[in-house]
């Protein structure tokens, strides 16, 4: 299928200003989206409310909108531009947001504007929590366990079926109060109680936890002849609990069989195909039992990401130009590999080489904000290495941080060097370091090596954090090439 | 303990052991996989070849019973950037280097696969030796250079089963995709399907098996006539190792079964189908290997991401096209990935349908030996 004809304006939604969770990634895809829409010839309107974004710069569009992001804003743009198409995929979801309000509003249809790259449907189905998992379900794959109680009994029994942890979510509660998360019967039978209690309508929601998990994504394309491609498989350091954008991640995938990294990409087509997103990348997240291997499906973001800008720079894949594309009607086969320029887009990247992505955070910026890590995202910025081996990767990006370290080790600006401790001090820094990690933190990174270095074994560190022992034999080996080097002077 | 692979061309490559202490000389080529080193060390196709993956870290989630496509590792030799002996998977059964030192078969690790990798793009797949130990560079070359090539050698004979079996596993991971169309535990529907062996992976029987078919494999110089006796329903032609073009006497086989049973063919059974139907094959320069490769489907449009692992590929001009439809064709370098008869029950492709290791995009291919199946049992006898 070649380019529509039918368009010819595209009003581009843009992500606004730089807040924690929607940062430059979203100039990154805007910028590259609003290019292509005007090497296809299409009349481009953009609006952005952030000026200091490359995508407002006046080459990039041809009418450019420093306007609020909000429905009011955007609707009076459209009856002044009469744009014929809104992509509004590429602006996070901010975007998103403004364009669901509008379609919601009759505005779209007022105007004669067709949503491109997500329907209002498969928006829907992707955004709301109960659609989505009832979708999933729908297509016989998994998805937490979960049920509403209205009965300490009704809990006991949920409990005893699916052990712990367990999330309560009391029902109809103010911000979600009076919830929390039980670890052991002796702490549920009260929590379930006040749950109760508090509810206005005596009922709660309790759900299996996945915290401490494996967590993985997908980078997925789809284009308007059903074609699916993945472009990336993503693996978190950091288990279930932290949010992806305060984890380190790592691509490709390094701790899945190919059996279990198949039936991941199967799932991500059915869900792409179940959700109805016809064109353009989303991201599909996965959590997976490394006890058992049971994969649950967690979300889908109906858009590009965070993530995809990630999986456009570790493959050389630019998920946020092909999306556009794909939008006004190209299919993957007909647009050339950006690569190697010969061979069609309708490919799978292979990469021979690790990629890490490590959050960078500013606590300092942000005094009395807590600094530990959960749902809610934290850092304000990140930074990429390559390498052959995960652990150059690893050692280059915490080099690129600019927070002063050189990676793990041998950089001089250790706290302790082991060394120089007796048995007593080692038992109880390590007494302390194991405290510390037991929660999530911004420099957890550097006192995992603390651990091994004062003899805690990879099974215990996993033990505590959670952390796959894969990556923890990675920094014990670093350890090793370490110890190795104090051998040496110079 | 140090190791050594020395190319034909006298490229040197130093690094350390990880599986047997042996010495052994093959085919050096390389694979694009991601994932899947178990089943693609497992593969009888790759016999006689010293595979490197493109990817540098492997090892990463050990070795279990269930990953394997033949009873043990087929490779000559295997060649890594870095091997991980510190495994993390929940299936994992043991170390990657245990079972390759079970298995007698040596590995390297710790060379610049990428520089390897370039190597065999520019120069074409070539012949190397892989070497434990401190063997002279130069002694290493000249046993390098005097090993025997891939064309012209019949190794489907090394990896063929010596007698005919029945095989009625299914894959039971819970990965396995689901059993199509038919209730496998019906055993009297089920058709009858003589597999001739020349290498078979495994999950091609399991998802054969998978669609309803009762499974007899035989040997690869099984003759036409003894297969007949069977009286099959259809019959099927498996992947295998080596040039199409020293495994006469299948190709002969084949083409007395042509016009009597449906017949399906995958990888060297496309080869050999062609052959038997007057086509020729050739040589590919480094071949293609890996879980990425995109094949179009001419006859829907449609784009299928396909496994693959073959060195020689067939001429699409030199088929007769009165008689063959060319239906897939690779996107990458558009060379032929399948055919079929216009007049016969007979198609064949070149990629892997059954994946293990890669993409499930092309398991259709079974339904459709099962719709060719169903429909010659629905014809009557004349």
């Amino acid at each position: 299928m070649p380019r529509r004809t039918d368009l010819t304006s595209i009003l581009v939604i843009g992500a606004g200003p730089i807040v924690i969770g929607q940062a430059c990634e979203f100039d990154y895809s805007g910028t590259q989206a609003c290019q292509v829409l005007k090497e296809e010839g299409f009349r481009v309107i953009l609006v952005n409310s952030n000026p200091a974004t490359i995508m407002t710069d006046p080459e990039f569009a041809h009418a450019t909108y420093v306007e609020p992001i909000t429905p009011y804003y955007v609707e009076r743009i459209i009856a002044k531009e009469k744009p014929d198409a809104i992509l509004p995929t590429m602006g996070g979801q901010t975007a998103l947001n403004t364009a669901v309000a509008l379609a919601e509003k009759g505005v779209l249809r007022r105007h004669n504007v067709e949503l491109i790259g997500a329907k209002l449907e498969a928006i829907r189905k992707a955004e709301n929590r109960e659609l989505f998992q009832q979708t999933i379900r729908e297509i016989g794959l998994d998805s937490p366990r979960g049920v509403f109680v209205k009965s300490v009994d009704q809990a006991m029994e949920f409990a005893e079926n699916t052990g712990f942890p367990i999330i309560i979510r009391p029902s109809f509660t103010l911000g979600g109060s009076g919830g929390g998360i039980a670890y052991n019967i002796e702490e549920f039978r009260p929590k379930i109680e006040h749950a109760l209690t508090v509810s206005p309508i005596h009922e709660s929601l309790i759900e299996e936890s996945v915290i401490g998990w494996k967590e993985y994504e997908l980078e997925v394309m789809r284009d308007l002849k059903d074609n699916v491609v993945i472009i990336c498989s993503i693996e978190n350091f950091d288990p279930m609990g932290v949010h992806t954008g305060d984890s380190i991640t790592v691509a490709p995938a390094q701790t899945l069989t190919d059996k279990e990294y198949q039936a991941m990409r199967d799932a991500s087509k059915k869900i792409i195909r179940a959700i109805g997103v016809e064109t353009g990348g989303s991201n599909i997240q996965f959590a997976v039992d490394p006890a058992t291997g049971r994969m649950i499906v967690i979300e889908m973001n109906p858009r590009v990401s965070r993530s995809s800008a990630l999986a456009s720079k570790a493959t050389g894949f630019p998920i946020a130009k092909m999306a556009a594309k794909l939008a006004v009607g190209y299919t993957l086969d007909e647009i050339p590999n950006d690569i190697t320029k010969k061979t069609p887009a309708s490919f799978e990247p292979t990469i021979d080489y690790c990629v890490v992505k490590i959050p960078r955070w500013d606590f300092e910026k942000f005094r009395g904000a807590d600094d530990i890590l959960g749902v809610q995202m934290k850092s304000v910025g990140e930074a990429m290495g390559f390498g052959r081996t995960f652990k150059e990767a690893l050692q280059k990006t915490l080099r690129s941080l600019e927070n002063g370290r050189h990676g793990l080790g041998a950089d001089g600006k250790d706290p302790f060097n082991p060394a120089d401790l007796d048995a007593e001090q080692k038992k109880e820094l390590l007494e302390t370091i194991t405290t510390k990690l037991r929660t999530s933190r911004q420099d957890n990174i550097f006192y995992l090596r603390h651990a091994l270095q004062l003899g805690m074994s990879v099974a215990e560190l996993h033990e505590v954090t959670g952390v796959d022992p894969w990556f923890l034999h990675n920094i014990a080996q670093i350890i090793e090439t370490e110890n190795e080097l104090r051998e040496y002077s110079l | 303990m140090n190791a050594k692979l020395v190319l034909e061309n006298g490229l040197v490559f130093r690094g350390t052991s990880f599986g047997a202490e042996a010495e052994i000389t093959g085919e050096v080529v390389f694979n694009t996989s991601i994932t899947g080193y178990q089943e693609i060390l497992s593969d009888p196709s790759y016999c006689g070849q010293i595979v490197t993956m493109t990817n540098p870290l492997i090892g990463n989630t050990g070795v279990n019973d269930d990953d394997r496509e033949s009873g043990r590792p087929r490779v000559a030799a295997f060649v890594v950037r870095e091997y991980f002996d510190f495994y993390s998977n929940h299936r994992a059964r043991g170390s990657l280097g245990d079972w390759l030192r079970e298995a007698g078969i040596p590995a390297i690790q710790g060379i610049d696969t990428r520089m390897l990798t370039r190597t065999i793009r520019q120069t074409g797949a070539m012949k190397a030796i892989l070497s434990v130990g401190d063997v002279d560079d130069a002694e290493l070359l000249l046993r390098a250079r005097n090993s025997p090539g891939m064309e012209g050698l019949d190794l489907t004979r090394e990896v063929t089963c010596k007698e005919p079996y029945a095989w009625d596993d299914l894959d039971a991971t819970p990965y396995a995709l689901p059993a199509v169309d038919v209730d496998p535990t019906q055993t009297s529907q089920r058709h009858h399907v003589v597999v001739y062996d020349f290498g078979v992976k495994w999950n091609i029987l399991r998802r054969l098996r998978a669609h309803g078919c009762r499974l007899t494999v035989v040997p690869a110089a099984t003759p036409a006539s003894e297969v007949l006796r069977m009286n099959p329903d259809g019959i099927f032609l498996s992947n295998g190792p080596g040039d199409p073009g020293a495994v006469q006497y299948a190709i002969r086989s084949i083409g007395e079964l042509l016009g009597k049973k449906p017949i399906f063919g995958i990888c060297l059974g496309h080869q050999l189908l062609a052959l038997a139907l007057g086509g020729k094959t050739y040589k590919l320069k480094f071949g293609h290997r890996g879980g990425n490769h995109p094949v179009k489907n001419l006859l829907t449009n449609e784009i299928e991401i396909t496994s693959q692992n073959h060195g020689f590929a067939v001429d699409p001009d030199s088929l007769d096209r009165a008689q063959i439809e060319i239906t897939h064709v690779n996107l990458n370098d558009g060379t032929n990935e399948g055919f079929r008869h216009l007049n016969l029950p007979v198609f064949s492709v070149q990629y892997h349908p059954e994946a293990s290791p890669g993409p499930h995009d092309s398991d259709y291919l079974f339904r459709e030996f099962l719709r060719l199946l169903r429909e010659q049992a629905a014809v009557p006898a004349s």
